[in-house]
């Protein structure tokens, strides 16, 4: 008798579960919490920045109880596949090669990439061939590996993928690396720190689509096309509201709105 | 969900050069460490006052932390020190060594099966019957003699075992060489993993090399065992 109750308990959460999937009141968030200023974890392990107060406002506006999963960067997109979530707020990049996979909303934020470099250190960064034999740190899975790894890599730079942004920095900071790459809000975040003072960003700003985008967007499975257009029209709606700056300012002095065409 | 082998088959050559970085490194860190254990094991077992609490000390404090913190803390915690990284800048060979993550893993790698392998040593030794060592006495060999032509052959004999098992340990224990960006057989899977976002197809193979690895590993033990430990077999009719 316990285990017929405890079966039929186990199938009618499983529907509900399902129910509740199809009317999105409840969405799953997956989130890196681990690349500030966007997403990272308190002392006492709460998710906090742009993207998880971005990712608020919408659950509000959508009226959805939102839950933020933390995942590891590299298994982002394979954890949304699997299901562990149903949604990635976590600065992710729409580009074409992840499009193959998964869909993305309008990109709700792009800033261009920077290398960062030791202040003084007068490195070539914009020239492939003249970083041949120093030691670049990137994340790994990320757009900033892709572009590395086709010009600096094959020039004969030596490469490195971190699992973690806080590492590359570190390594940079420790003196493994001669540069690393990232978008220049983390960078600014980064500099900021104590660590990053003697470090500045070098070289002209990245921004090439083919490589890195068309900016931060919202990513989701590709056979929910449903929630796809609600998490667009939330992103649209509050950035004509005000609500996007709001949460912007709190952040950025600056605007990282995406331009359009860009 | 189908297995797609094409997805192994395009990065095979990323599993070998992996596979290739797990062995160096397990290799390395094997042959390190039992060099290192040898003296550090017989001084455990012949219990010098001093010494041998040192040597209890270092095994203590390798054996009841996780290896993936001992690594960590090689990499990145010694290269949080200023002081280091002021002889990165001055080029010391000796110290640069700190910066390359493969010397980092191996070392703390060797230093972790030392620490086991100190113990195994030092455990086979305390076993050796006395009768032997009397004998051995009674024959009038000095310690260093009966050291080398009783003891130390009949502990390797008795410690086979166990040490095949440290062995397999350690092979399994090199996958968090990625953690400090090596790419090792795990690190040649994550690659996988997020390149094809398929962990099904990347970790499935992982799992299957290192299998096989083991498989050989015993192998080898069970040859090792029947040459060394042809005594202890059960005798035919």
């Amino acid at each position: 008798m316990k285990k017929l109750l405890g079966i039929a308990l186990l199938g009618a959460t499983l529907v509900s579960g399902m129910a509740q999937a199809k009317d999105w009141t409840l969405i799953r968030v997956g989130i890196e919490a681990a690349y500030p200023p966007f997403n990272e974890l308190t002392p006492d392990k709460k998710v906090v920045g742009f993207d998880k107060d971005m990712a608020d406002a919408i659950c509000s506006y959508l009226k959805a109880k939102c839950t933020f999963v933390i995942q590891d960067w590299d298994g982002m997109i394979p954890a949304l596949m699997s299901r562990r979530f149903d949604t990635i707020i976590s600065s992710m990049a729409s580009t074409a090669e992840r499009k193959q996979k998964i869909a993305f909303t309008r990109p709700y934020y792009n800033t261009p990439a920077f290398f960062v470099i030791k202040k003084g250190s007068n490195l070539n960064v914009d020239s492939p061939a003249a970083m041949k034999g120093k030691r670049i740190g990137v994340q790994s899975a990320t757009i900033h590996q892709n572009y590395v790894n086709e010009f600096y890599q094959k020039a004969g730079a030596e490469v490195t993928a971190y699992q973690s942004l806080d590492q590359v920095y570190m390594d940079l900071v420790a003196g493994r690396l001669d540069a690393v790459l990232f978008g220049s809000v983390e960078n600014d975040t980064f500099l900021a720190s104590k660590d990053g003072a003697g470090y500045v960003m070098a070289g002209k700003p990245l921004l090439d689509p083919k490589w890195f985008g068309e900016g931060a967007a919202i990513a989701v499975r590709k056979e929910d096309g449903d929630l796809r257009k609600r998490l667009d029209d939330a992103v649209d709606a509050l950035h004509k509201n005000g609500t996007y700056d709001k949460i912007r300012k709190k952040y950025f002095a600056y605007d990282i709105w995406p331009k359009s065409g860009s | 969900m189908e297995f797609d082998v094409n997805i192994i088959v395009t990065t095979f050559p990323l599993y070998l050069r992996g596979l290739g970085t797990t062995l160096q490194l397990v290799a390395i860190a094997l042959a390190c460490g039992m060099l290192l254990a040898l003296p550090l094991g017989v001084i455990r077992a012949m219990e010098y006052p001093w010494l041998g609490r040192m040597v209890g000390a270092y095994t203590y404090f390798f054996r009841s932390t996780p290896m993936l913190v001992q690594l960590l803390m090689v990499y990145y915690g010694f290269g949080q020190f200023k002081w280091l990284q002021a002889q990165w800048d001055a080029e010391n060979r000796f110290w640069l060594l700190f910066r390359e993550p493969y010397f980092c893993a191996c070392l703390a790698f060797s230093l972790n099966t030392a620490a086991y392998t100190a113990e195994i040593i030092a455990g086979a030794i305390r076993n050796s019957p006395v009768g032997e060592i009397e004998a051995a006495k009674a024959m009038g060999m000095s310690w260093s003699l009966r050291m080398r032509r009783i003891i130390l052959p009949g502990a390797f004999r008795r410690m086979m075992q166990s040490y095949s098992n440290e062995v397999i340990l350690m092979l399994q224990g090199s996958a968090i060489a990625s953690a400090v960006t090596l790419n090792d057989l795990t690190g040649a899977g994550r690659t996988v993993y997020a390149r094809f976002y398929a962990p099904f197809e990347a970790f499935v193979f992982t799992g299957l090399m290192y299998l096989l690895l083991t498989f050989i590993v015993l192998g080898l033990f069970k040859l090792a065992e029947r040459k060394w430990l042809a005594h202890l077999r059960p005798r035919g009719a």
